[in-house]
């Protein structure tokens, strides 16, 4: 995209491979011998390696989080709003460092990786992961890039549930824990939505029982109607409405079922740009870890209980429309925390956008998220 | 440091768990954090103020009294509540008092006197509705909509079985002049109560 690149990006960035040979056990009994991941890296590392931030992405993220991997791409890394010199991420302060989780598909291994066992993509045999699974293999990535303590873990959506359980498996390797527009478990209404998405992807002719790689197919028409689903919910319906309202292509009705209303072509021009980048059977795999999150599951349901070893400072935020996962739900972690005795600071912010609101700056939120990140900083002296 | 919050930290001890219901930008709770070794958190619902907290390391959360009450907080889970300049600017005064001795086994309280000399003599001269440092608003702009005297107070804790510790008068400086202590309620701009349920300690 950019003729020039503007003053606050990170720049030209290039993503690395870090291999790991010592197998790591997953949550549900099965291990990877080895694995990959992807990392993307902004900023440096100081002396005393205190000023770095894990960046943890959500449900389609990946490790591009900001930047530009060439002057000829459309688009900056998908949190680019909130990481570069004098955003909130301050890069001349922080060392960023983000990564695609285990199971993704822009790299790490996942679903369409090849299974040493067989020599043929991992496909449905690729084990399910959880978020403390992706939590013990950043812990491990950490540990490559000698980081003993994150000055602060930060994630929106599903990144902010890994930013939680990074409290609660490793209290002591960071200092604070943002957790933005997120929740301590999905209701039933997300769940809902999540299986709405995956029978989408299964029931798709070329789904092949999630061994498309061996046919030489993809669901791309399960795919595009899971990513449309999950859109809509991403979105408040007055945004929606001040984006499309009832806005017909033509002129007039033509009474038939074509994308009459903008909104239709809309959501069918996203969920094929998405079913064209994205691998399905990791949409299936990161929508389960969203599902199975409960740290308060072992605990009775009391999430005060499951708190209890946390020893990071927490910042949480919450977003006036986001239906799904809303205020409420924050505010129930963050009367967790304080039941808890933990420091935990919240806002609710005022944004039209519904949960996508998290990667949108708004004056409110990037005020709050420069303050919390100054004071990180000057804390590790960075 | 203003001489009411020196008054308010000679309370605090080391270690106490404070809950600061309405803690502006954070000032007290964070000398509070620093100097008396306090932990905490903050209310406030002025956005301006929850981001300066957050700047200086407060424990702030979001929360409207008037609507939101205190209910996510446990029976005696704070060692003190204080709620500074902020009671006459609820709307239920005597449901957040409960409130503050449910939650704190300790409450300390500062608001304005309407009873003040001056604010007596401004309201009997002109007919108009006073205005002062303390209470430096119009009639209809004012976030203070409960107004009351020291009197006013001192008749609802009793009436609701709160017992007065101390109290300490000051005038809109702050100051602790002699004259206040020897008639409060017409001299005394400023009182800083510091209040326990009847039965406690």
């Amino acid at each position: 995209m950019p003729d020039s690149l503007p003053t606050d990006s990170v720049g030209i960035v290039s993503p690395q491979t870090y291999h790991f040979e010592t197998p790591i056990e997953l949550a549900c009994g099965q291990a990877l011998e080895s694995y990959d991941l992807v990392v993307e890296t902004y900023g440096e590392l100081n002396a005393d390696a205190s000023n770095a931030v894990l960046i943890c992405h959500a449900l389609s993220g990946h490790h591009h989080a900001a930047g530009y991997h060439s002057m000829d791409e459309r688009k900056p890394g998908w949190w680019d709003s909130c990481i570069g010199p004098g955003k909130p991420i301050d890069t001349n302060r922080f060392f960023v460092v983000s990564l695609n989780n285990l199971g993704g598909c822009h790299g790490s291994t996942g679903p369409s990786s090849t299974n040493p066992a067989t020599g043929k993509p991992y496909g449905p045999d690729f084990p399910v992961i959880t978020v403390s699974d992706w939590v013990k293999s950043q812990a491990l990535l950490a540990d490559r890039l000698g980081i003993e303590c994150w000055a602060a873990v930060v994630g929106g959506s599903l990144g902010g549930m890994q930013a939680m359980q990074w409290s609660l498996d490793f209290p002591d390797r960071l200092r604070h824990s943002v957790v933005i527009a997120s929740t301590p478990r999905l209701t039933a209404q997300n769940i809902a939505f999540n299986e709405v998405a995956r029978q989408a992807i299964t029931s798709d002719r070329e789904f092949h029982d999630g061994r498309y790689y061996d046919f030489g197919a993809l669901p791309r028409r399960g795919l595009m109607l899971a990513r449309m689903v999950g859109h809509i919910t991403y979105l408040s319906d007055a945004s929606m409405g001040e984006k499309f309202g009832r806005e017909l292509r033509d002129q007039a009705y033509k009474f038939g079922y074509d994308a009459e209303f903008q909104v239709e072509s809309y959501l069918r021009y996203q969920g094929e740009r998405f079913s064209e980048s994205f691998d399905a059977n990791t949409y299936l795999l990161m929508t389960r870890a969203l599902d199975y999150f409960d740290p308060a599951y072992e605990f009775g349901g009391d999430l005060s209980r499951a708190l209890a070893p946390a020893n990071c400072e927490f910042l949480v935020v919450s977003f006036s429309t986001d239906w799904r996962f809303t205020p409420a739900r924050s505010e129930e972690m963050v009367n967790a925390m304080i039941a808890a005795r933990k420091k935990v600071s919240y806002a609710e912010v005022d944004a039209p956008w519904g949960h996508d609101a998290f990667l949108i700056p708004t004056p409110r939120y990037t005020d709050i998220f420069n303050a919390y990140m100054d004071r990180v900083a000057r804390e590790v002296g960075a | 440091m203003r001489p009411d919050l020196e008054i308010i930290q000679q309370w605090i001890k080391p270690g106490h768990h404070v809950l600061d219901l309405g803690c502006g930008d954070g000032t007290l709770l964070d000398y509070l954090q620093r100097e008396r070794g306090a932990s905490g958190f903050g209310l406030e619902i002025n956005p301006e103020h929850i981001t300066s907290c957050m700047g200086r390391g407060v424990a702030v959360i979001e929360q409207n009294l008037d609507t939101q009450g205190l209910g996510n907080f446990d029976d005696s889970s704070f060692d003190v509540v204080l709620m500074t300049q902020a009671l006459q600017a609820v709307r239920r005064p005597d449901r957040v008092l409960d409130e503050m001795l449910r939650v704190g086994r300790e409450g300390i309280v500062t608001f304005p006197n309407f009873a003040h000399w001056r604010l007596r003599w401004g309201l009997s001269l002109s007919g108009r509705m006073p205005e002062s440092e303390a209470l430096p608003y119009k009639w209809y702009n004012t976030p203070n909509i409960r107004l009351c005297t020291f009197k006013d107070f001192e008749a609802l804790c009793r009436q609701k079985g709160i017992r007065i510790k101390s109290r300490r008068v000051v005038d809109g400086q702050h100051q602790n002049s002699w004259l206040a202590r020897l008639w409060p309620n017409l001299l005394g701009e400023i009182a800083i109560y510091r209040i326990t349920r009847e039965k406690e300690q």
